[in-house]
């Protein structure tokens, strides 16, 4: 924590955060994605979320697949540590890489094939382990990087570039990580960023697994007409059903809200997250209140947004397995070999 | 029934038949740990099905006060137990042997052999009149059988005693049960046969310094030793118990009991594919991290381990082989993944494999591989196979030598990234190839981009053919250059010897013993046991001296001898294959018989 990087240039109209860095500091290598794509924005509120959570850049681990999504760790953050696995095959080795270092904040990054087809398995196992970290799925209904087929996401009928309808039913990230008892689970928007940037940084804070479905489209193969996961489709469609404000540790709450239900959680590291509008009936600290809405509400072609649930007592996987405060990585060799003395103890058992 | 020679002391073999499930590893696990604590080297090997209730089982227990301990398929003593099973084992009898079975019911008199004693001892039926709930019935059965063989076999009761007591000290009814079923047996044996039978045991001193550990506990043992502290896994026959030791040792030396707090982390994985991708995850995070598997792991393991490979992070796996192709059978060994594991994933990989040849090994080979994964940044598979690894094996004790410090490699740290213009991840190699590497959250300066996609020795993304080329052949110098940090191989010659012999991993015991065997009948040999991939100087240097060389290995398409040719520019006619891969642990006899043919066929 005690080597953090200077600022890189001074820029007299950017914010400073309390570590004195701009939002320029948070930024990567310069993206190579087609214009316009979704993913592009998504990189832009992870660099404001964790500028304005004050995150010291090198104390993140960002991680990702393979796929456009993918690409774009690159793009954000270029004092941490990152990880461009391969294709479906993040989940475990942010696992593994959090198993030796718990201490560390990951983020990882997917895409719909990445996370929905390929790498299914992963992603619902770290769901279940609980595993302490902020995973982005951008969601963008087909494989962008070869070239356009449709992903498990596309929506039953939804119309490929060249007018073909996609003839199976979407695998949904929010129901599959709503019944697989993901800890916290919103979705948005790349083209809307406030609300984007809010749930990040709720994501990050939250102690579990947090997964934020990001619709985010594909200008190249998928934005036009007849496509369900187009900029214009998303726009027309979405519902902002659970609004809510993030207020970090020791700031202030000053805005109003309702008291009792789950208008306000109050993070693990103390921030906490108030719910400032809520839509009739719904619940986002109940499960069961959240599976029924979305059931109820699936045939109407709404696209709902916001946290949609968020369960900030579960245990995750280091609690689960009593790992030492201490990162694995860091533990000396003296107290990890027990020693000659120890052995030669133990080799009477093996007569 | 001549054969079986008179009064042979501490020289015999002898087998039990069962059905699986039925509980007799106690009784067996007694008897063979007797023999060991009466000073008499002896080794077992466990023949089971992969199943779980109800099929046969075989527990082969071979005594030899030479200290041979592979297995010989030559029984002087069979324990049939099984009636299905009774026709085979009744054939693997040698003439003059003997054959002891459970009289409660009358032998098939079709079974009879001439040539073999047949002892009946009404088990079931002693068992049943002494002991009244069912389960204990059929457990105390099979200790019975183990007080006619201490009878038979002249074990000195004393030793059971005292075994009995270790085991069953706070467990008085336990105690008193297996006390009364060893004695039921005992006695009536002495009373009915003539006690000791011609082959028989007599305390030597010979076991005072060993133990008898199975190759999965001790190689668990050894990455306790080495320092790991991320395990992942998924369970699979033979690998299964290593872990499961792994758990034992680490609840046992790495808890700290005020705290509850755990100085490890072991993760049952969904699959293979998720397993190794979180010994990776750990081992670039700076974590000493392995997994265990087998076969069919190794095969969902290899998309990530050419990314290990090539984005150079450290990895152990240990490979547990058991009979392929495909499922195979699981409960039968084999050394057939030499070829996948040394070449594991697609494009141009290769890996540093460690070939231990006993439990001893696979205990001091724990530690050498992951010096040799963070030395080398790279994964480094332990190759053993089930007969090392579920067989107990009598081994010398275990040492630890208190000055090992672990090598972690070229890793900076955050004062030495601090003092850096800039850390460029695959620049700045060393004599071996080897660059530095950093760890996750240590300094921003230390930070970089892994990928398994194509980069430069910057680390950036490429797919320019001279900037990739560049850091895939320095992986190529790297893989060469590890040879002189992996274990040596290890060379017997002899005067006057005319055939080279060259072979790995658990043959060693039966190839060592078929050499003295061929050194008897005139046939001088000289043995080179290769003890890592790459190979030594000297394994090439071995196979030139010697115009004829029998490489002896256990898989059908001669795997090691192909190895050998690609990796050394030696010439094929000088390599002559002996192969055993049926799926038991390899004997002497294969080897001699092998040898004594080939050499005749070709003079
Ligand atoms: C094992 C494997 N199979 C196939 C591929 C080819 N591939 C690369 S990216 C991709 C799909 C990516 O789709 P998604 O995760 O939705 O990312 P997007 O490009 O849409 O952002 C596929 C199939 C691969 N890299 N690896
Ligand atoms: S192909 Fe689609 S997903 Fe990929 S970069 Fe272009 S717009 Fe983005
Ligand atoms: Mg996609």
């Amino acid at each position: 924590m005690t080597y953090i990087a200077k600022p890189r240039l001074i820029h007299p109209g950017l914010r400073k955060n309390k570590l004195g860095l701009t939002v320029r500091d948070y930024e990567g290598a310069l993206s190579t994605l087609c214009a316009g794509c979704g993913h592009d924005s998504v990189t832009t509120g992870i660099i404001q979320a964790f500028h304005e959570l004050d995150t010291p850049p090198h104390r993140v681990v960002k991680l990702s697949g393979i796929g456009c999504s993918s690409k774009t760790p690159t793009y954000f953050l270029r004092d941490a540590h990152g990880f461009n696995a391969a294709h479906g095959r993040m989940p475990s080795i942010a696992t593994g890489a959090s198993a030796a270092n718990k201490q560390l904040t990951y983020i990882g990054i997917s895409g719909d094939g990445d996370s929905l087809s390929i790498g299914l398995g992963q992603l619902a196992h770290a769901i279940r382990r609980n595993l302490d970290m902020l995973y982005v799925i951008e969601n963008n209904g087909v494989y962008g990087l070869t070239k356009g087929q449709f992903s498990a996401s596309a929506d039953l009928g939804s119309k490929s570039k060249r007018g073909e309808a996609n003839s199976y039913g979407a695998i949904d990230p929010v129901s599959l990580a709503l019944s697989l008892g993901a800890t916290f689970i919103a979705r948005s928007f790349s083209g809307d960023k406030r609300q984007l940037v809010s749930i990040l940084k709720a994501a990050i804070a939250h102690k579990g697994f947090a997964l934020v479905d990001v619709i985010s489209p594909c200008v190249t193969f998928n934005d036009h007409e007849g496509s369900t996961k187009s900029y214009r489709y998303t726009r027309e469609h979405l519902t902002e059903i659970v609004h809510s404000d993030f207020v970090p540790l020791k700031e202030e709450i000053t805005v109003d809200y309702e008291a009792g239900g789950a208008a306000a959680v109050t993070m693990h590291d103390g921030s906490v997250l108030l719910f400032t509008k809520v839509a009739e009936g719904y619940d986002p600290s109940s499960r069961e209140a959240v599976f029924s809405y979305l059931m109820k509400h699936q045939a109407s072609g709404k696209i709902p947004t916001g946290i949609l649930y968020v369960d900030e007592s579960g245990k995750d996987m280091h609690e689960l397995n009593r790992t030492a405060e201490t990162p694995l990585s860091e533990v000396g060799f003296e107290t990890l070999c027990p020693g000659s003395a120890k052995l030669d103890e133990l080799m009477d058992d093996f007569r | 029934m001549d054969n079986v020679k008179v009064d042979r002391i501490n020289e015999f073999a002898f087998k039990i038949a069962n059905t699986n499930g039925t509980g007799s590893a106690s009784a067996n696990g007694l008897i063979m740990q007797a023999i060991f604590r009466m000073g008499v080297p002896v080794s077992g090997k466990n023949l089971f099905p992969s199943n779980i209730q109800g099929l046969p089982t075989w527990y082969e227990i071979r005594v030899n006060k030479d200290g041979h301990t592979a297995r010989t398929p030559a029984f002087d003593l069979i324990v049939a137990m099984n009636a299905e099973t009774y026709a085979r084992d009744i054939q693997e009898l040698q003439p003059g042997g003997y054959l002891l079975y459970d009289s409660t019911w009358p032998l098939n008199p079709a079974l009879k052999r001439e040539d073999v004693h047949f002892l009946g001892v009404p088990l079931a039926q002693m068992s049943r009149d002494s002991f009244d709930k069912p389960r204990e019935q059929i457990l105390m059965k099979n200790i019975a059988y183990a007080g006619v063989l201490a009878a038979l076999l002249d074990i000195d009761t004393k030793v059971i005693d005292q075994l009995l007591e270790e085991k069953y000290g706070a467990k008085q009814a336990m105690m008193k049960s297996n006390h009364l079923a060893f004695k039921l047996g005992y006695e009536y044996a002495q009373k009915n046969f003539k006690c000791p039978l011609p082959f028989h045991l007599k305390a030597m001193d010979a076991t005072r310094d060993a133990i008898l550990i199975d190759g999965n506990t001790a190689l668990a043992l050894g990455c306790v030793y080495a320092g790991a502290t991320v395990a992942a896994w998924y369970p699979i026959t033979p690998s299964t118990s290593l872990m499961d030791a792994f758990k034992g040792f680490c609840h046992r030396f790495r808890e700290n009991k005020e705290t509850g707090e755990n100085n490890y982390c072991i993760l049952q994985a969904e699959d293979e594919l998720a397993a190794i991708g979180m010994v990776i995850g750990a081992g670039w995070s700076g974590a000493r991290s392995f997994t265990c598997t087998s076969g069919p792991g190794i095969s969902l393991m290899s998309e990530l381990i050419g990314l290990a490979y090539y984005a150079e992070i450290p990895a152990v796996l240990v490979d547990v082989q058991r009979t392929g192709p495909s499922t195979g059978m699981p409960t039968r060994t084999q050394q057939g993944d030499i070829l996948t594991c040394a070449y594991a994933s697609h494009g141009d990989t290769k890996h540093i494999l460690l070939f231990p040849a006993n439990p001893e090994e696979c205990f001091y080979f724990a530690a050498h591989a992951f010096d040799l994964a963070e030395r080398f940044q790279t994964p480094v598979f332990i190759v053993s196979d089930l007969d090392i690894g579920m067989n107990d094996w009598l081994c010398p004790r275990l040492k630890w030598d208190d000055s090992y410090k672990p090598d972690r490699g070229r890793v900076l740290s955050a004062d030495q990234l601090e003092k850096m213009e800039k850390f460029l991840r695959y620049s700045d190699e060393d004599q071996d190839g080897v660059t530095s590497r950093t760890f996750p959250g240590v300094h921003p300066k230390g930070a970089y981009f892994t990928r398994g996609s194509g980069h430069n020795k910057f680390g950036r993304y490429t797919e320019l053919p001279h900037e990739y080329q560049e850091v895939v052949d320095r992986l190529s110098r790297k893989h060469a250059a590890a040879a002189k940090y992996a274990p040596a191989p290890i060379v017997h010659t002899e005067e006057g010897a005319t055939v080279g012999v060259v072979s790995l991993g658990g043959c060693d015991g039966g190839v060592r013993e078929a050499i003295e065997e061929l050194k008897k009948q005139g046939i001088i040999c000289d043995y080179l046991r290769v003890r890592a991939f790459p190979f030594a100087d000297s394994v090439e240097t071995f196979l030139r001296a010697h115009t004829k060389n029998f490489v002896i290995e256990q898989n059908r398409d001669g795997q090691l001898r192909t190895l050998l040719m690609a990796e050394t520019g030696i010439e094929k006619e000088r390599l002559k294959s002996l192969l055993a891969y049926g799926g038991f642990p390899l004997s002497s006899h294969h080897v001699v018989d092998g040898i004594r043919q080939q050499l005749g066929s070709q003079s």
